[in-house]
C-alpha cells in the first residue's frame, strides 16, 4: 500500500527519493546539504549524528537527503540508515589524496552491504577549488571504480562553497535513481 | 523481543508483520504518516513507563528507527521524538546519533522545539559522561586552564568539572584542593565549592580536625565575600565531632550575620544557629542577645527560628515569655516552621519537665488550628512523648488527644492515638471516660481505624472486668476480630455485637455453618453426616501464577472433602471441567470428584474431591496428597471475550497438600483440666517422648505443639512464665467421631546445652533410662564438637539402683526401680524429703555429697569392678544437675502423655 500511495503521490508531484550522503569526516557533506537546501555556504561544525533535509534541487524532484557524520564513531552507525536508500552521494575531499584509500575502504563497505545492493551512487569530488585537488578522473582510479560491478555510478567534480558541480551531480544521480526505482518496483 | 512483540499489537491494527520490521517500515514510509507514528511512539513510551524491559539490541533498533522521524516537520511528532529520546537515552546504544539534530533544533527558530530539544540533549550528554568518561577526561587541560579564568562563573564551572572527573580518586581530589587553596581563587562560588569538597573529604577522614583542610575552611571565615564566610561557618557547624573551641569562631561569624541588614543572611545565620543549638546549646548562648532582637523581625521565618533557638538555649524563666511571643504569630507561619516550633517544644519538655502544663496548653491550641498532616503528626508525637515521660500530664494529654480524634481526618494519627488510649487508658483512674471516644470511632471510622481498636478494646475491657472467656466450642478471641484475615462482612457483625452487648460470645453464622450449608447442597456429600471441622485455607499456588488455587479441608466422621477454590487470572482463557486430581501417600481412598463446570477469567469457582479415611488403621491420621489440576482450556478472543469452539485438555501441577493431626481434632476448652484428666483414668493413657530438635524456646515448643495437634490449651498453660526451663502444657480437644482427647505435655528445655558447650569448669552429662538413646545422642554431639560431654553408662536405671539419693533430684521414673528405699514408682508422690524440683537445684548440698560418698564406697568396696560412671567425676559439684523425671535429648525434650477415651492412639 505504501508503494501504491507513493506512486500516486509521485505522479502528482513528480520524482521523490531517499538519498544517503556519506563520506569521511571533513569531506564537506553538511556544507553540500545546506548549499542544496538554502543555496548558501553555511559554516558548519563536525556533525555528531545526522542532518536530514528535504531538498528540491530541480523542478519535480524531491530528495530526502540524510547527511550522516563521518567521524570514526559515527561511521559505525551508518548502517542504521541503509534501509530503503535509493541513492548514495559519497563525498570525497579531492585535495587530501592521503585519505583516498580510507575513503575507498568505507565506500566498499557501504556498497557490499545487503541493504545497499544495486543502489546507484555518485562520487562528489569536492573541494575542486583548492590547490592540489585531484581531478574526477583521478578519483575513478583511486576509488577502484573501474572494477565496480553491480552498482551504477558516476563521478562528479564540485565545490561546495560556490556550488559548482553540485546540481550536475544531483542530475546524474536523479537519472540513475529513476532507473533504479523502476527495476526495484518490478 | 518483549517490547517489540507488544508494540506489534499496536502495529498489527494497521499492517500485519513482524514487530521490529514493522517499526522500521512504518517509520520508513515516504512520506511519513505522523498520526500512525505518534501512535507507535506513544505505545513505546507507555511500555517503558510500565516497566517493560527493553533489550539493548531491540532498544537500539527502535531508537534508530525513531531517528528517521526527524525528516518530518510535524511538530507533535517531533516533540514525541524528544520524549522518546529522553526515555531511551539510558537503554539504547549510540544515542549520540541525535546530538546534531537536537543541537539544530535547540538553536533553530522554532520556539516549540528549543526547550524540549535542550532537555533531551541534556539527557544525552549526561549519559555520555557516564558512558564515555574517557572522552570527557580528554578535556582536563582545557578545564584546568578555565579554572584560572577571570570570570567568576567560568572558574566555578571549571572547578566543578575537575572535581567530577576526579571524585572517585581521593588522592587526586586532595591534590587539587591543595593546589587551589594555595593559589587562591577569584570566584566566591568556586570558594564555596572548595569548602564543600573539603568538608566532604574531612568527613571521610576519621581523624580529628587538626588538618590542613580544616585550617583552610577556618581561614575562609575571614574571606571578604559573605557567601564564602557563611559557607565556611556552615561547613564547620555541620562537621561531626566538632569541639566547642572549633565551633566558637564559626558561631561568632554567624552572630555577626544576625545583625546584618540583608534578610537572607539573617535567615541563613539563624537557621544554622538553630541547628547548632540542637547539639551544642551552650555554644549558641553567646548569641542570645542577638537572637532576642530577631524575635520581632518582620520576616516571620527568621522570628520563628530565633524563638525556637532561644527555647533551646534559654533559661527556664524565659520559656513562658517566649511561648507567649510565638503564639502571637504562630498562625501566620508555614507548616514547615510550625513543625520546627513543635520540635523545639518537645525538646524543651524533656529539659524542663515542670513546664509541661504550659506546653500542653500551647500544643492543644495548635492541635485545634488548621494544618497539614506533618504538622499534626509532630504535635501528636510531641504530646505522646510528654505523656510517656510525665505521668502527671497523662490525663490532660489524653483528653486533648481524645478531643482531637473526634474530628481528625488523618487515619494514621487516629489509629496511633487509639492505640495509645488502649495502652494508657486502663491505667488511668477513670478508664470509662475513654470508652465513649473509642466507641465513637468504632461506629464512625474506616476499617484501618477500627483495626487500631483491636488493641485498645480488649485492653479496656480487661480493665473493666468485662472480658470473660466463655467455654464455648470456639472461644471468641477479641484480638482476632478486626484483623483483615476475617471477611469484611463478618467483621462488621462482630463489631456491632461488641457495641451493643459488650459481652463477647459466639456470634452470627460461623464460617463453619456456612460451609456446612454449602456442602450439604451438593448431592454427593449429603450422606456424609455433620461437618466436623473446616480448616483454614491453604494456598496451593504462588500468589501471582496463572491460576490461583487454595484448598479448605472439611473433615467428616469417616470422610474428608477437599474444597479447591480456583481463580483463573488469564483473561484469554476459559477453563472448563476443572477438577483437582489427588494422589494420596497413605491408605486414603479418593472416592469422588466434583468438577467446577466453568471457570471464566477472574471469577472464583470451587471443585471438590471426596476422600474416604482409612477405617482399618485409625492411626493413619496424616497423609500427603500430590495434587494436579486438570481442565479443558478454551482460548478466548482478547477483545470480545468469546471462547473458541474447540478446547484442549491441560493440567497444572499444584503444591502438595498435607492432612495433619490437627485436621482430625476440634478444640474444646475444659475449664477444669485436672478433673477431666482424672475422670478419663489410667486405662487409656499413653506416654511417649519426643525430641523437638529444631525448637529453641519453650514458647516456640508450646506454639508448635498447639498448632500441630490443633487442640485447645487449658488453664492458661499456653503462657510460659519467663525464665523457666520446663513447662507443662494442657490441651483438650475432640477427635472426629466425638472422642475426647486430652494431652498433658511436659516440656523441658535442655537449658543452654549449647551454652555449656566446652565451657571451662562445666561438664555435660548425658543420660537416659537404659543407655539406648543416650549413646546415639552422645555420638551426634561429639561429632558436633562437644568435648566436655560425658555419658552416664547404664543410664538412670543403674543410678536408681546404686545412688538412690544424693546424686539426683526429683523422683525416678517408674521404669527405674530403686533399691533403697523401694517405692511403687508409678505415682509421682515424692519418696524423699530433700527433693527439689529439678530446675531449682543448682548446687549439691553437703548432705548430697555425703550421700554420694556413702553410696560410692558402698558400690566400690563390693566386688563390682565395673565403672558405673565412665569418666564421670563425682566431685564436680558445679556440674549441672538436671531433672531426673524426663529423658533429655540434645536441644529440648518433650514428653507427651495422651489419653483417649475410646481408643489409644499415639501421635507421631
Amino acid at each position: 500500500m505504501g508503494i501504491l500511495f507513493s506512486s500516486i503521490y509521485k505522479s502528482l508531484y513528480g520524482m521523490q527519493a531517499r538519498i544517503l550522503m556519506l563520506g569521511l569526516d571533513a569531506a564537506g557533506k553538511t556544507t553540500i546539504l545546506y548549499k542544496l537546501k538554502l543555496n548558501e555556504a553555511v559554516s558548519t561544525i563536525p556533525t555528531i549524528g545526522f542532518n536530514v533535509e528535504t531538498v528540491e534541487p530541480m523542478r519535480g524532484v524531491s530528495f530526502t537527503v540524510w547527511d550522516v557524520g563521518g567521524q570514526d564513531k559515527i561511521r559505525a552507525l551508518w548502517k542504521h540508515y541503509y534501509m530503503n536508500a535509493e541513492g548514495l552521494l559519497f563525498v570525497v575531499d579531492s585535495s587530501d589524496p592521503e585519505r583516498f584509500d580510507e575513503a575507498r575502504g568505507e565506500l566498499e563497505g557501504i556498497l557490499n552491504h545487503d541493504e545497499m545492493s544495486k543502489v546507484p551512487f555518485v562520487i562528489l569530488a569536492n573541494k575542486q577549488d583548492l590547490p592540489g585537488a585531484r581531478s574526477p578522473s583521478d578519483l575513478v582510479e583511486a576509488m577502484g571504480l573501474s572494477k565496480q560491478r553491480g552498482h551504477e555510478w558516476q563521478v562528479q567534480g564540485c565545490c561546495a562553497v560556490n556550488g559548482e558541480g553540485i546540481v550536475e551531480g544531483i542530475q546524474r544521480l536523479t537519472e540513475m535513481v529513476t532507473r533504479f526505482q523502476k527495476t526495484r518496483r518490478f | 523481543m518483549g517490547v517489540i512483540k507488544n508494540s506489534k499489537h499496536a502495529c498489527e491494527q494497521h499492517v500485519p508483520g513482524e514487530g521490529d520490521i514493522m517499526l522500521a517500515r512504518i517509520f520508513n514510509e515516504t512520506p511519513i504518516n505522523p498520526r500512525r507514528c505518534l501512535h507507535i511512539l506513544t505505545k513505546i513510551i507507555y511500555l517503558l513507563n510500565q516497566g517493560e524491559h527493553f533489550g539493548t539490541t531491540e532498544a537500539t533498533e527502535a531508537f534508530f528507527a525513531m531517528t528517521r522521524l526527524f525528516q518530518s516537520n510535524d511538530q507533535t511528532l517531533r516533540r514525541m521524538c524528544y520524549l522518546t529520546i529522553k526515555e531511551m537515552a539510558n537503554i539504547s546504544e549510540d544515542v549520540i546519533i541525535v546530538t546534531s539534530s537536537l543541537t539544530k533544533d535547540m538553536t533553530g527558530k522554532e520556539d516549540v522545539y528549543r526547550g524540549p530539544a535542550i532537555r533531551a540533549l541534556c539527557r544525552i550528554t549526561d549519559h555520555m559522561v557516564k558512558m564515555s568518561y574517557d572522552v570527557v577526561k580528554r578535556w582536563v587541560n582545557e578545564a584546568q586552564e578555565a579554572a584560572s579564568s577571570d570570570n567568576m562563573m567560568v572558574q566555578y564551572h571549571a572547578l566543578g568539572l575537575l572535581y567530577h572527573l576526579r571524585k572517585n580518586d581521593r588522592l587526586a581530589v586532595s591534590k587539587m584542593l591543595n593546589k587551589f587553596t594555595k593559589s587562591g581563587l577569584k570566584s566566591p562560588f568556586a570558594y564555596c565549592m572548595l569548602i564543600r569538597i573539603a568538608s566532604r573529604l574531612l568527613e571521610e577522614t576519621d581523624g580529628g580536625h587538626d588538618n590542613p583542610l580544616f585550617d583552610f575552611i577556618e581561614s575562609c571565615l575571614r574571606n571578604k565575600h559573605e557567601m564564602v564566610v557563611y559557607e565556611a561557618a556552615s561547613a564547620i557547624v555541620h562537621l561531626p565531632n566538632c569541639t566547642a573551641r572549633e565551633l566558637a569562631p564559626a558561631v561568632s561569624v554567624l552572630q555577626l550575620f544576625c545583625s546584618s541588614p540583608k534578610a537572607a543572611l539573617r535567615y541563613a545565620a539563624v537557621r544554622t544557629l538553630n541547628k547548632v543549638a540542637m547539639k551544642h546549646p551552650s555554644a549558641v548562648t553567646a548569641c542570645n542577645l542577638d537572637l532576642e532582637n530577631l524575635i520581632t523581625d518582620s520576616n516571620r521565618s527568621i522570628a520563628t527560628l530565633a524563638i525556637t533557638t532561644l527555647l533551646k538555649t534559654g533559661s527556664e524563666s524565659s520559656v513562658d515569655r517566649l511561648m507567649k511571643q510565638i503564639s502571637s504569630f504562630v498562625s501566620e507561619i508555614s507548616d514547615e516552621f510550625k513543625v520546627v516550633v513543635v520540635q523545639a517544644i518537645s525538646a524543651l519538655c524533656q529539659k524542663y519537665p515542670r513546664k509541661h502544663s504550659v506546653m500542653m496548653n500551647f500544643l492543644s491550641n495548635m492541635l485545634r488550628d488548621d494544618g497539614g498532616f506533618e504538622y499534626k503528626r509532630a504535635i501528636v508525637d510531641c504530646i505522646i512523648s510528654i505523656i510517656e515521660e510525665n505521668p502527671e500530664s497523662k490525663e490532660t494529654g489524653l483528653a486533648h488527644l481524645c478531643e482531637f480524634i473526634e474530628d481528625c481526618e488523618h487515619t494514621v494519627l487516629a489509629t496511633k492515638i487509639l492505640h495509645m488510649l488502649g495502652k494508657e487508658g486502663p491505667r488511668t483512674p477513670t478508664p470509662s471516660k475513654y470508652i465513649r471516644f473509642i466507641f465513637n470511632r468504632v461506629v464512625l471510622e474506616s476499617e484501618a481505624v477500627r483495626a487500631g481498636l483491636s488493641v485498645s478494646v480488649p485492653g479496656l475491657e480487661k480493665s473493666l472486668h468485662q472480658y470473660t472467656l466463655e467455654p464455648t466450642e470456639k472461644p471468641f478471641d477479641m484480638k482476632t476480630v478486626p484483623l483483615a484475615s476475617a471477611p469484611i462482612n463478618e467483621q462488621k457483625t462482630e463489631i456491632a455485637t461488641v457495641v451493643t452487648s459488650k459481652m463477647p460470645e459466639k456470634v452470627g453464622p460461623s464460617r463453619q455453618d456456612i460451609y456446612q450449608e454449602q456442602l450439604a447442597a451438593i448431592p454427593e456429600f449429603k450422606a456424609l453426616g455433620p461437618l466436623f471441622k473446616s480448616s483454614d485455607p491453604v494456598q496451593l499456588t504462588e500468589a501471582e501464577t496463572e491460576y490461583v488455587v487454595r484448598c479448605i479441608k472439611h473433615t467428616f466422621t469417616n470422610h474428608m472433602v477437599f474444597q479447591f477454590d480456583c481463580t483463573n487470572t488469564l483473561n484469554d482463557q476459559l477453563l472448563q471441567k476443572v477438577m483437582v486430581q489427588m494422589e494420596p501417600s497413605e491408605a486414603y481412598e479418593v472416592v469422588h470428584y466434583v468438577p467446577a463446570l466453568d471457570l471464566p477469567y477472574s471469577q472464583p469457582g470451587s471443585c471438590y474431591t471426596l476422600v474416604r479415611l482409612p477405617d482399618d488403621d485409625p492411626t493413619a491420621v496424616s497423609c500427603t496428597f500430590s495434587c494436579t489440576m486438570k481442565y479443558l482450556v478454551r482460548d478466548c478472543d482478547p477483545n470480545t471475550g468469546e471462547p473458541d469452539e474447540d478446547g484442549y485438555d491441560d493440567e497444572y501441577v499444584l503444591e502438595d497438600l498435607e492432612v495433619t493431626v490437627a485436621d482430625h481434632i476440634q478444640r474444646v476448652l475444659k475449664p477444669n483440666f485436672g478433673a477431666a484428666w482424672e475422670e478419663v483414668g489410667d486405662e487409656f493413657e499413653k506416654e511417649e517422648t519426643f525430641a523437638l530438635a529444631s525448637v529453641k524456646t519453650l514458647e516456640e515448643a508450646v506454639g508448635n505443639i498447639i498448632s500441630f495437634l490443633g487442640m485447645q490449651p487449658c488453664e492458661r498453660s499456653d503462657k510460659v512464665p519467663e525464665n523457666k526451663n520446663s513447662h507443662v502444657l494442657f490441651l483438650a480437644g475432640v477427635f472426629r467421631g466425638g472422642h475426647d482427647v486430652l494431652v498433658r505435655s511436659r516440656l523441658a528445655l535442655a537449658d543452654g546445652v549449647t551454652m555449656q558447650k566446652n565451657a571451662s569448669g562445666k561438664i555435660i552429662i548425658l543420660y537416659d533410662e537404659d543407655e539406648r538413646v543416650a549413646s546415639q545422642a552422645a555420638t551426634t554431639m561429639c561429632e558436633r564438637g562437644f568435648e566436655n560431654l560425658f555419658m552416664l553408662s547404664g543410664g538412670l536405671k543403674v543410678i536408681a539402683q546404686k545412688f538412690p539419693e544424693g546424686l539426683t533430684t526429683g523422683s525416678f521414673p517408674s521404669s527405674c526401680p530403686q533399691s533403697v528405699p523401694p517405692t511403687s514408682g508409678r505415682k509421682r508422690s515424692t519418696p524423699r524429703p530433700p527433693s527439689y524440683p529439678a530446675e531449682n537445684k543448682w548446687q549439691f548440698t553437703s548432705e548430697d555429697l555425703n550421700k554420694i560418698q556413702f553410696y560410692l564406697e558402698d558400690m566400690l568396696i563390693p566386688t563390682n569392678t565395673n565403672s558405673r560412671l565412665s569418666r564421670l567425676s563425682v566431685g564436680s559439684a558445679q556440674s549441672k544437675a538436671s531433672s531426673a523425671r524426663s529423658s533429655y535429648t540434645p536441644s529440648a525434650a518433650c514428653s507427651d502423655s495422651a489419653r483417649t477415651q475410646s481408643s489409644t492412639r499415639h501421635w507421631k
